[in-house]
């Protein structure tokens, strides 16, 4: 990243006192300031006057299974106003591709995510930032965009060259305009569903040509701070690998700001990468030890979750920090150790940090069972119909409450709506909202919303019947036999909580913990995604054209050749030819002029 | 030249004497001739190529997991590009199936070119431009014609001049006159020979490397018709390009022999060494590879051994110094912020309620008059007529549903 760069350049009047003009503004001194600060590497945040600000967060938290879940949170957060007035020209910590793809495209909230995995919540709980397989993208426009569908279009091809993944291949046969679910996730008074635009690609492919430019979008790249412990060598290697990018304005006092987050979530699977002994520290996991903070953040820190270990009965925490904080985190009180990274004591004699838990039980306690869970799979037998079941878990025990169903389905499966039933504990459950919009051939797929009311501690089921199209024979991938994916299902839920959330939206809190906006205290607001379906279509024999051009070519070739010959043929009698004795007697009598031998 | 010609013409007196001070004075002259000559000599050689850039189209074409070594081909040839110099900007780099993150690669994110794996091509800084399914002939020769929709990015675009450089390097599954593409289409001699002369007379490059590893390679390059174009191949026609060597813990083989002493051939390489195409041709001599390499340089009009390997695989810059100063336009100002601050909005800015339910029930549905689908409702459409009583909301509801449903009946068109 060359923030280096832009701040120097900035730097160059003001170093000549007889030439800077008088009309320097107090705020380009500020930025002057900050450059110096930098410059002499002093890890004190910058000073309030800054305009943007970074904060950097990793969430380490073992899990019931022996795997290890790590979250990095990137924060990035900028007072300024993208979409009014003068043109924005001076970036700092801010990424210039991303600022200017705002603006141009004003867009008003992007939220893009590439995931490698499937989560499993039974096994390991919920996720801070829950994000479906592949790759993800729903777009909130302002309202001042004519046409949305071709600014759409154009912001896929423009950040499929930012994130080198094919997100060109969003078009009108994969994006929805959902009309009840993803309302925006910042502040505004807008809830038009006419500007938003969802598209998920489940094919995609996450590696590491993702996360390269992914992390050069950090203020420190991947060369300080938090971000030097992504190698894509051990990232890729483990159960779940998601990272995730979320631009949407936030509140800030008086005035609008504009937050960015880049989120990066990973499970580390106990015997893959852990060689199966409960033991993990920073450098088993990441293959690297922290050094230091990034510069330019103004909070760098590392929470460690010890909820389930309150006198270190369970592992064993080390190095030992004073440092506790409590937050409450998907409707739960959890308890985190932190070390600050920007203190230099963390680090400690070695200058290098390497969290380490040791194991000292085998046994781990119960963990708490999530109260919502969701599956999808597809039922039936043959390549012509079939049926999707979603199933809905409701694990409170006495508390019931809504969910929102989403679902896209390609239009190559032809659903039979007047087939849905959605039934909880055996009996039919009417949902009290449906929007269908059904699927136009190669232009449009369907879009099924559902609000449905779940009944406590049961399991809803619903059920739709399809039938298979066959497609163009151009129209089938080059490696049609691997089968055909659908994407997973949305599923939005106001869950009951157990712990009385914070609704205080502008203290200070864990970046991880204030992510979805709060305003009840009872019920938190989640959102997880189910599998996604893979289906096989009928899927035609390639080689047949070049079969039947062989056999209908060898057919005519024999067949119509042999009549041919057979009417067309004259024979004719030829002389048997004659030994070698006759020739040379016939050869002298011709010289003798005698008649010759027959 | 001077002594000869006063020995054969000293007729006169007066013809020899003007003749000796012609011999003396070209005697003089000849050593500062001769340094002007070199002096040239060196300016020529400097300028000698003609380029002023330079890019790299690498494409792999073949899919599924077996074909591991063509990728690995491919990312060694990206490798050595970018370690000579080329940026990420300048290379497109086209990979037809993702070999790292594939499932069944047991050391994930990374591809390994020598057996026992000791080379990671893939690294850590590597973009890839276009993959998996975007990989087709198609968009393959709109990259090299520069034909691509107006919304394509930069990174995707071979943005050449007529100044530029380009390496062209394909590996894949080929035969007589065609190359194979993911296993589903082909392109043919004759369509790049074609694409080729499009960018000549587009004035897309300068000069044009061309090399390709694929069995009976050199009848890729038997139709090339246009100027400037030097190529090579890993086989001649009738022939197979063999692989190298298979690493029995991925399973596959890990590289085809032509590139693998490819690129330990340009593994030597850095970017001022002055290794001419010369020995570029002498790579993987047949006792090494099995198949006979081939190269084509008709169409070339410098002489191959002035040609330098960094002129196609590195980007050496020409640097000029001078010592002449050069001014500055005045300072930046740095303008006021003219916009008057809006302290307070008119309206209070709130995070929106996630998931709205009672507004989500009797939502009224925006959608339906203006989706042109809907040819069931007429614009004077009143739920509360059609279900003939004053309905509480839940048959406002029901209304709803059966407006939706019966857009799906068969008969009405929809």
């Amino acid at each position: 990243m060359n923030v280096a760069e832009t701040v120097f350049i900035d730097n160059v009047p003001t170093t000549e006192t007889d030439a800077s003009p008088p009309s320097v503004t107090e705020q380009k001194a500020d930025e002057a300031d900050h450059v110096l600060d930098t410059m002499q590497t002093q890890d004190f945040p910058p000073p309030s006057t800054a305009k943007d600000q970074f904060q950097e967060e990793l969430v380490i938290k073992p899990l019931h299974s022996g795997d290890i879940y790590a979250s990095f949170q990137f924060r990035t957060q900028w007072d300024t106003d993208f979409l009014l007035g003068s043109k924005v020209s001076h970036y700092r910590l801010f990424p210039k591709s991303l600022g200017q793809v705002i603006s141009k495209f004003s867009v008003r909230e992007l939220h893009i995510s590439f995931t490698q995995g499937y989560w499993r919540t039974m096994q390991w709980g919920q996720p801070f930032l829950p994000s479906p397989p592949g790759a993800e993208l729903w777009v909130w426009f302002q309202d001042t965009v004519t046409d949305v569908d071709l600014a759409w279009k154009e912001l896929t091809n423009v950040l499929s060259g930012i994130f080198c993944a094919s997100l060109n291949f969003i078009d009108s046969t994969n994006t929805v305009q959902p009309s009840a679910s993803f309302k925006p996730l910042g502040v505004g008074n807008v809830t038009d569903q006419r500007f938003l635009r969802y598209a998920v690609l489940p094919r995609e492919i996450v590696c590491t040509e993702n996360l390269t430019p992914w992390k050069k979008l950090l203020p420190c790249g991947s060369k300080a701070g938090l971000a030097v412990l992504m190698k894509s060598e051990k990232l890729f290697h483990s159960s779940f690998h998601s990272q995730a990018l979320h631009i949407r304005p936030v509140c800030k006092c008086k005035s609008t700001s504009w937050e960015l987050r880049q989120t990066l979530n990973v499970v580390f699977d106990l015997h893959t990468s852990g060689q199966g002994k409960r033991e993990w520290s920073l450098f088993k996991m990441f293959s690297r030890t922290l050094t230091e903070a990034c510069p330019l953040a103004s909070s760098s820190k590392v929470y460690v979750d010890i909820t389930d270990n309150p006198q270190g009965e369970l592992f064993e925490l080390s190095p030992a920090t004073p440092l506790v904080s409590q937050a409450v985190v998907l409707g739960d009180g959890r308890t985190y150790s932190v070390y600050d990274l920007t203190d230099h004591a963390t680090f400690g004699q070695t200058h290098s940090l390497n969290v380490l838990l040791r194991w000292r039980a085998a046994e781990s306690g119960e963990m708490l069972r999530p109260l919502l869970h969701g599956e999808r799979y597809v039922a039936g037998y043959g390549l012509q119909t079939g049926e999707i079941h979603t199933l809905v878990y409701n694990n409170h025990p006495y508390r019931a409450f809504p969910v929102l169903l989403l679902d896209t389905v390609p239009w190559y499966l032809r659903l039979y709506i007047h087939t849905l039933t959605v039934t909880s504990k055996g009996r039919d459950n009417k949902p009290s909202y449906i929007h269908y919009q059904p699927s136009k051939d190669r232009l449009q797929p369907h879009l099924l919303e559902m609000l449905i009311q779940l009944p406590p501690n049961s399991v809803t089921e619903v059920t739709v019947q399809f039938e298979r199209a066959l497609l163009k024979w151009t129209e089938y991938t080059p490696d049609p036999n691997h089968g055909f994916y659908v994407g997973s299902s949305v599923i939005s839920a106001l869950v009951p909580s157990v712990v009385a959330m914070d609704t205080n939206n502008t203290q200070e809190r864990p970046l991880f913990s204030s992510f979805f906006p709060c305003k009840e205290e009872s019920t938190y607001f989640m959102r997880i995604y189910t599998e996604p379906l893979l289906v096989n279509l009928p899927t035609p024999d390639f080689s047949m054209p070049y079969n039947v051009i062989c056999l209908t070519c060898t057919v005519v070739a024999v067949g119509y050749g042999s009549l041919y010959n057979l009417l067309t043929r004259t024979f004719q009698v030829e002389e048997p030819s004659q030994g070698l004795a006759k020739r040379l007697a016939n050869i002298i009598r011709r010289l003798r002029g005698v008649p010759l031998l027959t | 030249m001077g002594t000869a010609g006063v020995s054969a013409s000293c007729i006169n007196m007066a013809s020899c004497s003007s003749l000796k001070i012609l011999t003396l004075l070209s005697l003089f002259l000849s050593p500062t001739i001769v340094e002007t000559n070199n002096i040239e000599a060196k300016a020529g050689q400097f300028f000698s190529s003609g380029h002023t850039n330079n890019w790299a189209v690498l494409v792999c074409t073949s899919r599924f997991w077996f074909n591991y070594r063509h990728v690995a081909n491919t990312l060694s040839v990206y490798r050595s590009v970018k370690r000579l110099g080329i940026p990420d900007s300048h290379i497109v780099l086209m990979l037809a199936d993702d070999m790292a993150c594939n499932h069944r690669n047991p050391k994930p994110a990374t591809v390994f070119s020598h057996k026992n794996m000791e080379l990671n091509v893939y690294g850590d800084d590597v973009e890839v431009d276009y993959r998996g399914y975007e990989v087709t002939v198609e968009n393959f020769l709109r990259v090299l014609t520069g034909r691509l929709p107006p919304s394509t990015p930069r990174s995707k675009r071979l943005l050449s001049d007529d100044r530029s450089n380009i390496l062209i390097y394909l590996t894949g599954h080929g035969g007589n006159g065609f190359l194979k593409f993911q296993d589903s289409e082909e392109i043919s001699n004759v369509e790049l020979a074609d694409a080729f002369e499009q960018m000549w007379t587009k004035r897309r490059y300068n000069e044009l490397l061309f090399i390709i590893d694929t069995c009976q390679g050199a009848s890729m390059y038997e139709r090339f018709y246009s100027p400037n174009i030097m190529a090579l191949a890993s086989s001649q026609v009738g022939e197979d390009s063999l692989s190298h060597q298979p690493d029995l813990a991925i399973g596959v083989h890990l590289m085809d022999r032509y590139t693998f002493y490819l690129l330990e051939f340009l593994e030597d390489i850095h970017p001022s060494s002055t290794t001419n195409m010369k020995d570029l041709f002498k790579v993987c001599p047949k006792s090494q590879c099995v198949s006979t390499p081939g190269h084509r340089t008709d169409l070339f009009l410098r002489d191959p051994g002035s040609v330098l390997i960094t002129d196609f695989f590195g980007s050496v810059r020409k640097v000029e110094i001078t010592t002449d100063t050069i001014n500055l336009t005045a300072p930046m100002v740095h303008l006021e912020d003219t916009r008057p601050v809006r302290e307070l909005r008119t309206e209070i800015q709130t995070y929106m309620d996630q998931l709205p339910v009672a507004e989500i029930i009797h939502q009224v549905k925006h959608t339906h008059t203006t989706n042109d689908n809907n040819r069931c409702l007429s614009p004077d459409f009143n739920p509360v007529h059609t279900s003939g009583l004053t309905p509480p909301p839940k048959h406002q509801v029901v209304a709803f549903l059966v407006a939706d449903w019966c857009c799906l009946l068969p008969t009405s068109g929809c």
